[in-house]
């Protein structure tokens, strides 16, 4: 491209667009600017002078994190004066610093540290007294430690420009500067630990990771938060089988820098002492450990009897499990058990969304896609307490692309402070507020519309129809609440010709068996008048599980391999990270209880499955490489195999925080430790 | 009545800024409009923006903070038509060690200041200007603010000042102890009610200043000289200096002189002479050691170096600066050392801490230069200091770090042998050491 400019790294020539900035001229030519303050995406700060170059004919050394490239220039990152230089900045770095490394956290993925091995002296001319100052805890999950705090301000920019929530700035001056919390001396934020993983030093430390490992003793297993649907990758650092740490510094996931609370700490509940350990059977008023084979005997049992004088099933799956499980579930049911009986907890109207924009191409908007749409319109939904990733997009969209940004929601909502048009409704009225912003819509170059369970059945229809009129590409995600909501619809966890829907199986008087998957629909009203035989296969003793006459030990989705289907329709890969002595997978329970009936579908394998899945369930045919490599692969805007008659009264979002997660959330301490927990959506 | 003088008037000066000084009432309006003041206003409301500006240029004007950049460019380059405010904002942060000129000119005579600002409104389609003043000038922002209210109250600010339709509003701001404030885009943050600190440049404040929209920023003394320029003319201003360094400044003479004091002399005028002439030279008959010519962060002059001409570029060539008109005079007694100490405290209190050279270098310094000075240094020590210093040079993010650099390096290259004569243990000047360097 001619537009280019052309200019000379190291004897490299190098060519970058206009306004390139030197550090990342030369990062795109292989050449390393070291740096601590710059961070792509964030404001410049030129603070650490780490990035100090030589360019010819300047007078003195010039910052390579601010120098946009010119026509002609020469740079030289290596030469004696830029070697001093770095090596001054890190003596000057040290001076203050703590050489506390054997015993801090960071210790071995210390930027600091490597920037000293790689540009530093080998000995240090300071023999002053250091400056030192106690640590501090912020918060439950956020500590700071101001010796070692290098000052590079990521946290600051992170927390203000990335998250939208400026919980941290900087206090005094000198040599005794130090970042301070918005609350004197603790935080009151979203806790995400975004300030604690973009921290290149250990000044923030993490309070579930603190002093408990090596980074090196870990291994790194990176999977898919399992709480809400917004499908972020989190890196498992686990250690003899114990998760220990969650974060996202390879930032491979959709998320790239992105994780909020759950997806970094919530993790815990897998360790959790409530764990179910051991099938359950219930004698009287009181539970009694079985093993699994005795489990399985009167599972099949039971379900062999109701087959037999041709009982009803009910069949209640998860928002929680994999493709692979849910898919396996419902053909078990339907193959198996003859049942259409089956449905699971719905949050969106992913069906009606799916029939209505069937026949189009290039409608269903990625994560990747938020970052870059010229508009965006949220209905309904407070996507920072919601859908955090989510927010997070458009915020960074907002930020870099100058996106025009519209919320028409119930109440307050962090894109208000920089929407180019916020509308207040009373709930419910969402879709007839549209109206009002048909003009400034029409206007945008593109837009894309997330709207979350205020929009529903018919609604859905007229909120397509709406798209269409405004005359410019619109996209659509529809905002459903778990980890595999939209997994879950599209394998087919819903009520076929004549079934139930799970409202119906709740309340039937004669239903013979009743197996509910990783879910807990009686969590708020008893099983009255109901001679099902209840089998639950589960993490925890809820609700559902103490009305169960039956209760399976599930393994968690950090526990087992298989995909799952975030929000916008992207299909991730989920690994194993951690084992929890006593458990199965649900894939692998409903394989043994088949076979204990001698009914299989199938072999219960995850990568068999998901192969069927691929050639049966519409739009799921993705290419597995990108999968097996860590990608997401987007499903096809078609209506998997989900009948478009779906009754919209079922459909209804929990309505979870950023502090809640279902069920699940309340076995995660660090979830229910914060102070800002268990928080509340549109300020309400 | 007469204020009482900062200092007596010598006869060298060429009182052009300051010749109202020690007038009745100076600080009046009435007084002002009686000597000459805002003639120049009604001679700007006949020209058009672009002769103020060229008038500005011809006059030779250079910055009086201590950078010295040339006046009328800086004007040439506030975009005039550009839609969005603009601001004049005065840097009244007069902070460099050595330095009292400001104070005297926001004192003696505010009007002046005030026409100044007027003009650079004019000059520049600014409506509105603030003068950032220092916190511990406390008396002076309400001095100042009488003043504002005073030209309120009769007409010269406010809407259709005097009839002619311009306007323009006043307001005074004032720091709350920082040094770094002093520089232009630190004080800018602050006016803005942020943490001082400097902004990145580009943009300069000319085009993205006070909230992101045109400012003329500048030091008090080049305020005051407009009114002055616009009278009597550029060519006038300028021929009173030297080529490139039109005009007077206010030189700030503190230290082993008989008469320290504020003096207006000519650009150009001999570093040696204002000691010996106009500060009425070294008491008890003892002999010139050292000046500082600009304020404590210039390179120190040795006693043979002083017998150049006090102008920008004469300076430049002595590898030191003309600075912010704060010279320090030392006499033979005085220790170097204990002079370095002083200045580098000073540095390393006021490092913002933006930057890691200047806010580690500095504190780095301090306590290496407390611990020499006490009698605890090791000959390693002397060219660690020079080291340090040039660690810094022109590394920081601002000019504070080179600030602190500067007389670090001279001050060792210069007066090693001083250095050494302390690694003993006791001060060559015979004197006890008072450690009274307490950490700070």
């Amino acid at each position: 491209m001619s537009d280019l400019v052309t200019l000379t790294i190291d004897g490299k020539t190098v060519k970058a667009a206009p306004g390139t900035l030197l550090i990342d001229a030369a990062k795109a030519s292989g050449i390393e600017i070291p740096a601590f303050c710059y961070y792509e995406g964030l404001t410049l700060q030129a603070a650490c002078r780490m990035c100090l170059v030589e360019i010819e004919k300047a007078p003195k050394l010039m910052v390579g994190c601010t120098t946009p490239v010119a026509e002609g220039m020469v740079v030289h990152t290596d030469s004696p004066a830029v070697a001093q230089a770095r090596k001054g900045t890190l003596e000057f770095l040290l001076t203050n610093h703590p050489l506390d490394c054997p015993v801090c956290d960071k210790g071995g993925e210390c930027e600091l540290q490597d920037m000293v091995f790689r540009y530093g002296a080998g000995e240090s001319r300071f023999t002053e007294v250091k400056h030192h100052v106690d640590e501090k805890q912020w918060s439950p999950v956020v500590f700071y430690d101001g010796p070692r705090c290098i000052l590079c301000y990521r946290c600051v920019r992170i927390c203000n420009e990335g998250m939208g929530v400026g919980a941290l700035g900087i206090g005094n001056r000198g040599v005794i500067s130090e970042i301070i919390p918005n609350k004197s001396d603790h935080l009151e934020c979203d806790e995400c630990g975004a300030c604690i993983d973009i921290c290149p030093v250990g000044a923030l430390t993490s309070g579930t990771y603190r002093y408990q490992t090596r980074p090196w003793e870990m291994q790194h297993v990176g999977t898919i938060c399992t709480h809400c649907s917004n499908g972020c990758k989190t890196t498992l650092g686990v250690r003899d089988g114990v998760i220990i740490r969650g974060n996202n510094r390879d930032r491979s996931g959709i998320n790239d820098e992105f994780l909020c609370i759950k997806g970094r700490y919530a993790f815990d509940f897998v360790h959790s002492q409530e764990r179910l350990q051991s099938p359950l059977r219930k004698v009287g008023d009181k539970f009694e450990e079985i093993s699994w084979s005795e489990a399985l005997e009167v599972i099949s049992g039971k379900f062999k009897a109701a087959l037999d004088r041709g009982g009803k099933f009910g069949v209640i799956g998860s928002n929680h499990t994999t493709n692979e499980e849910n898919f396996y579930l419902q053909k078990f049911a339907r193959e198996a058990l003859g049942t259409e009986n089956i449905d699971h907890h719905r949050t969106g109207d992913v069906a009606t969304l799916l029939d209505a924009l069937s026949g189009k191409q290039d409608v269903l908007a990625t994560v990747a896609d938020l970052y870059k749409a010229k508009a965006v319109l949220v209905i309904g939904s407070d996507l920072a307490q919601q859908h955090p990733l989510l927010s997070f997009q458009i915020r960074a969209d907002y930020r870099h692309h100058q996106a025009h940004v519209y919320a028409v929601t119930a109440g307050p909502v962090r894109e208000d402070n920089y929407a180019a048009k916020s509308v207040r409704v009373t709930e419910g009225g969402e879709l007839a507020a549209l109206d009002g912003l048909r003009d400034l819509l029409a206007a945008e170059g593109d837009l894309t519309i997330l709207f979350g369970d205020a929009i529903k059945g018919e609604a859905v229809g007229k909120l397509v129809a709406f798209g269409d009129s405004l005359g410019i590409p619109v996209k659509y995600v529809c905002l459903v609440d778990y980890s595999n909501s939209r997994g879950a619809y599209d394998m087919g966890l819903v009520p076929g010709p004549g079934g139930m829907a799970y409202d119906q199986m709740l309340a039937s008087p004669d239903l013979d068996v009743l197996w509910v998957v990783g879910a807990n629909p009686l969590k708020n009203r008893a099983l009255v008048g109901s001679k099902a035989f209840v089998v639950l296969q589960d993490l925890f003793m809820t609700e559902t599980a103490r009305q169960a006459d039956l209760i399976l030990p599930a393994a968690s989705a950090y526990e087992k391999n298989g995909t799952v289907t975030n929000v916008t329709g992207e299909v991730q890969r989920v690994k194993t990270a951690a084992k929890v002595m006593g458990t199965k997978t649900d894939l692998e329970i409903i394989g043994l209880i088949g076979k204990e009936m001698g009914l299989s579908v199938g072999i219960w394998k995850q990568e068999k499955v998901f192969d069927e899945i691929r050639q049966k369930v519409r739009g799921y045919n993705v290419p597995v490489p990108v999968l097996t490599t860590g990608g997401a692969a987007q499903t096809a805007a078609v209506n998997g195999r989900v009948p478009a008659t779906v009754r919209p009264e079922l459909i209804r979002s929990s309505r979870d925080t950023l502090f809640t997660s279902g069920t699940l959330g309340r076995y995660s301490k660090m979830l229910s430790s914060v102070m800002e927990g268990p928080g509340k959506i549109f300020g309400e | 009545m007469a204020r009482k003088l900062f200092n007596e008037p010598s006869p060298l000066e060429v009182k052009v800024i300051s010749k109202r000084f020690g007038i009745d009432n100076s600080e009046s309006l009435d007084t002002y409009l009686g000597t000459d003041g805002m003639k120049a206003f009604w001679k700007a409301r006949e020209m058009s923006p672009e002769q103020i500006v060229d008038e500005v240029k011809a006059s030779g004007l250079r910055g009086r903070g201590g950078a010295g950049f040339p006046s009328g460019l800086k004007w040439s380059f506030v975009p005039r038509t550009n839609p969005k405010p603009k601001y004049i904002v005065v840097n009244a942060d007069e902070s460099e060690p050595g330095t009292c000129k400001d104070r005297l000119l926001m004192e003696y005579d505010p009007h002046q200041l005030i026409e100044g600002m007027l003009i650079a409104g004019m000059a520049v389609d600014s409506h509105k200007g603030y003068i950032y003043i220092r916190g511990e000038y406390r008396y002076l922002i309400d001095h100042m603010d009488r003043a504002i209210a005073e030209a309120y109250a009769k007409g010269w600010l406010g809407k259709n000042i005097q009839g002619s339709g311009f306007d323009f509003d006043i307001y005074t701001h004032s720091g709350a102890g920082a040094y770094e404030c002093g520089e232009e885009t630190a004080l800018l943050d602050s006016l803005e009610g942020k943490r001082g600190i400097p902004r990145l440049k580009p943009p300069f404040p000319a085009v993205a200043g006070a909230w992101a929209c045109p400012t003329l920023l500048s030091n008090v003394e080049t305020f005051s000289a407009v009114p002055a320029i616009i009278r009597d003319g550029g060519p006038a201003y300028a021929a009173l200096g030297t080529p490139k360094n039109g005009g007077t400044r206010m030189v700030c003479v503190s230290g082993h002189v008989n008469k320290p004091g504020v003096y207006e002399l000519p650009l150009g005028f001999n570093l040696l002479r204002v000691v010996n002439e106009v500060a009425g030279g070294i008491p008890n008959g003892k002999k010139l050691k050292a000046v500082i010519p600009g304020g404590s962060s210039c390179p120190v002059l040795k006693a043979d170096e002083c017998d150049i001409p006090g102008d920008y570029d004469s300076l430049a060539k002595a590898k030191s600066m003309l600075g912010s008109g704060g010279m320090v005079v030392m006499d033979e007694d005085t220790c170097m050392v204990r002079a370095l100490v002083r200045i580098i405290r000073f540095y390393a209190h006021e490092s913002c801490g933006w930057c890691i050279p200047c806010r580690e270098g500095t504190t780095w310094l301090r306590k290496i230069l407390m611990r020499f000075h006490d009698g605890r240094g090791v000959r390693s020590d002397i060219d660690l200091i020079g080291d340090l210093g040039k660690g810094m040079l022109g590394r920081t993010f601002c000019a504070l770090g080179d600030a602190a650099a500067m007389p670090t390096i001279s001050f060792v290259e210069k007066f090693r042998d001083e250095f050494e004569a302390h690694l003993d243990g006791s001060c060559p000047h015979g004197k006890a050491h008072e450690l009274v360097l307490s950490s700070h």
